[in-house]
């Protein structure tokens, strides 16, 4: 980042906002500005720290994330939105070195306590990938996986029903009827990410993450699940990662902005856009860095 | 502009120079291809040319009278007469009718000496079977001596070798090869008998279920063993001092000389558990303790290899690290386990060091039909027949050699086979 900085230092066109952000260094950055919090919150995040080793990669970061909202996360790369996602549906417990501190609540439910069984937590807050990764099964038993090892089909005409409704709710349906038992593996990026996200909804999660969802698809595969997004947010909420701000301006109602580990502004996306409180939000909105 | 010029004339020159250094490597790819083939090529040359003998052996035509008192017997279901019976007596009275003019004590050893000691009791199997056959006469093909055959086969060849025999029997020979009364079959024994000191009486039976005894419990214990240790590993052991101390030992294990493993076997399971000797438990608990590095290295291989995308994606949906491991890494990295595996038997099917220590180099006659019978195995086998001083056993070596290299074919065609099949799966 640093770099980046003292590259924009040269072009005298911009000397002025370049002191702006070089003045508002953000290890001196306290607090979040914008509207952080929300009256209908579905999860809570508050003062939460992530280390990697002794190495911090989100530095006290609280938010609320509301129901039924779609809440982006932008920044540059290496500013922790990935890591901060995945701390969400504890993903990190998978990686021995990462530690989370604070306090990360569902519905009032602290999701780091002893108590939780992170196998219900991860069926209540599902998770999309950047890279489309369907099973190396079929259609079906993608989509199947989750209502079998959870139990939530009673019978089989019950999983043919989940497994219907969930395609039809990711859009595939009509795509791959006729094909439900062949390979998940078969389909094309786009439809394996809808296949994925299929798969994610078929357990009813409260809560869905997707980190970066569609930056291996072509524009057009793109298209299709930002509008699937956008039907997704009337029944679930969503927290999504994005590196391109147009999808982030597009499908989200609340736009984070992180910055080297630190949540600088959380605000309406249209006023993200528009008009952000923040210097750094601005600059990166600009396209000075990132 | 003269610069780039500069530069594209030092691109083409060391253009020339890239290509000629890679004509130049693949030659020596080549190269080395075509001595390895050629070596694979002279091995199996020598060894089928040396080893397609052993498939036949000589039998003499004779006219055997089964006549009882002769034999000294007054029942034939009686074991213990069967047992005392003089069965030999058939043959040689069969073959002093066939060369009536020879007498004296030394010629008339000299022609018993055509027919394998061993006949007597095929002819009495050969009774035992048909017992309408006493006092009938019948003209039966009976298994000639191992010098009679090596003889006959070199005769046949047109380089005679007749080393240890007398000139008298030679001529014999020559007398029944103009009647039609030698000739080669094929040889039966060397599939369906165990070892003996009569290379015309020796067959592999024995090494062959040996071997196949002591790999089934290497493979029982081996693969489950191997595949848990290297999940554990792989997808729930903390990542400490501890685990890098036992994979690198498991590493050390895959490198150390297995005649060790033979004196850890010997010293635990026969010194301190007192397991007896030469039996194939033994054997594959050796061979186990040999294998289990390879399954576990290659398995750990296989496992590493599933995308951890496929794990994310897994555990992202709620499923338990058991549920990860049991509906998607153990399946997708079977193939290669079982391939590990697989190669892990070869190796142990061609071991031989490490049996020797435990006794399974002894000379074992009777065909193993169970863990705890004494055995030997086909390397083994190989061995000690090339250890022997008779010369029909080069022939019977090499036979030996032949058959477990199509073992090892076989096995590794299957290995690559299972992994063709499995992985085509999607």
């Amino acid at each position: 980042m640093t770099q980046a900085i003292t590259a924009e230092k040269k072009k005298p066109a911009k000397k002025t906002t370049a002191k702006a952000v070089n003045s508002l260094d953000v290890s001196d950055h306290k607090a979040t500005v914008g509207k952080n919090f929300a009256d209908n919150a579905k999860m809570t995040m508050r003062n939460v720290n992530v280390f990697y080793d002794d190495k911090q990669a989100i530095h006290d970061v609280s938010v609320d994330i509301a129901k039924n909202e779609v809440i982006a996360m932008i920044g540059p790369s290496g500013c922790g939105k990935s890591t901060f996602l995945r701390s969400l549906n504890r993903m990190n417990d998978t990686v021995d070195i990462c530690r989370v501190e604070g306090q990360i609540c569902m519905d009032g439910e602290d999701l780091y306590s002893p108590k939780l069984d992170v196998v219900e937590l991860r069926a209540r807050v599902g998770m999309v990938f950047q890279k489309p990764n369907p099973f190396p099964k079929s259609i079906y038993e993608n989509v199947a996986y989750g209502p079998k090892i959870h139990g939530l089909a009673d019978s089989r005409v019950d999983l043919d029903e989940i497994v219907e409704n969930s395609l039809r709710k990711a859009g595939l349906w009509e795509e791959v009827k006729e094909r439900l038992h062949q390979a998940g593996t078969g389909l094309s990026g786009g439809q394996q990410q809808r296949l994925c996200i299929a798969r994610a909804i078929a357990v009813s999660p409260e809560v869905i993450l997707m980190d970066e969802p569609c930056s291996a698809l072509d524009p057009i595969a793109t298209a299709k699940i930002e509008e699937l997004i956008e039907e997704l947010s009337q029944n679930f909420t969503i927290a999504i990662v994005t590196h391109s701000m147009q999808q982030a301006a597009r499908v989200s109602h609340r736009t984070a902005y992180f910055h080297l580990g630190r949540l600088i502004e959380v605000n309406p996306t249209e006023q993200v856009f528009t008009m952000p409180e923040h210097q750094l939000t601005e600059a990166y909105i600009t396209g000075r860095f990132g | 502009m003269t610069e780039a010029l500069n530069n594209l004339g030092k691109i083409k020159k060391s253009l020339s120079r890239r290509n000629r250094a890679e004509r130049r490597f693949r030659w020596y790819g080549r190269m080395a291809v075509f001595i390895g083939l050629a070596a694979v090529m002279v091995l199996f040359t020598d060894i089928i040319s040396k080893g397609q003998g052993a498939f036949r052996i000589t039998y003499i035509e004779l006219e055997v009278t089964y006549e009882q008192d002769r034999i000294g017997i007054q029942s034939l279901t009686d074991p213990e007469q069967l047992a005392t019976g003089n069965w030999e007596a058939l043959y040689k009275a069969a073959l002093r009718n066939e060369f009536t003019e020879v007498s004296g004590r030394r010629d008339k050893r000299k022609l018993y000496g055509l027919i394998s000691s061993g006949a007597g009791f095929d002819l009495k199997d050969r009774l035992l079977a048909n017992p309408l056959l006493l006092g009938a006469t019948e003209n039966v093909w009976i298994l000639a001596d191992d010098d009679i055959d090596t003889y006959y086969k070199s005769w046949l060849d047109g380089e005679p070798y007749a080393a240890r025999m007398s000139t008298k029997q030679l001529q014999w020979i020559d007398e029944l090869h103009a009647q039609g009364k030698i000739r080669l079959q094929f040889n039966k024994n060397l599939f369906t008998r165990g070892d003996s000191r009569e290379p015309e009486q020796a067959g592999i039976r024995g090494a062959v279920m040996g071997s196949l005894l002591t790999l089934l419990l290497t493979l029982l214990l081996s693969f489950p063993i191997g595949v848990s240790a290297a999940i554990y590993l792989e997808e729930f052991a903390p990542r400490n001092r501890w685990t890098d101390f036992i994979e690198v030992n498991i590493n050390n294990l895959a490198a150390v000389p297995s005649i060790i493993f033979g004196l850890l076997g010997l010293a635990i399971f026969i010194n301190f558990f007192h397991i007896p000797r030469s039996v194939p438990i033994v054997g594959g608990l050796v061979l186990t303790l040999m294998t289990l590095p390879t399954i576990i290295i290659t398995s750990r291989a296989a496992i590493k290899s599933v995308p951890p995308s496929i794990r994310e994606a897994a555990l992202g949906m709620g499923a338990s690290k058991y549920q990860v491991v049991l509906h998607h890494v153990l399946p997708l990295s079977l193939p290669g386990m079982l391939t590990g595996a697989i190669i892990g038997m070869a190796q142990a099917l061609g071991e031989s060091a490490p049996l020797l220590m435990i006794g399974m180099v002894a000379f074992i006659v009777d065909i193993p039909a169970g863990f705890s019978d004494p055995a030997t195995v086909l390397p083994v086998q190989i061995f000690l027949w090339a250890d022997s001083p008779e010369r029909a056993f080069i022939e019977k070596t090499s036979a030996a050699i032949m058959v477990l290299l199509s073992f090892l074919i076989v096995m590794n065609t299957v290995a690559v086979w299972l992994r063709k099949r499995l992985e085509r799966r999607w």
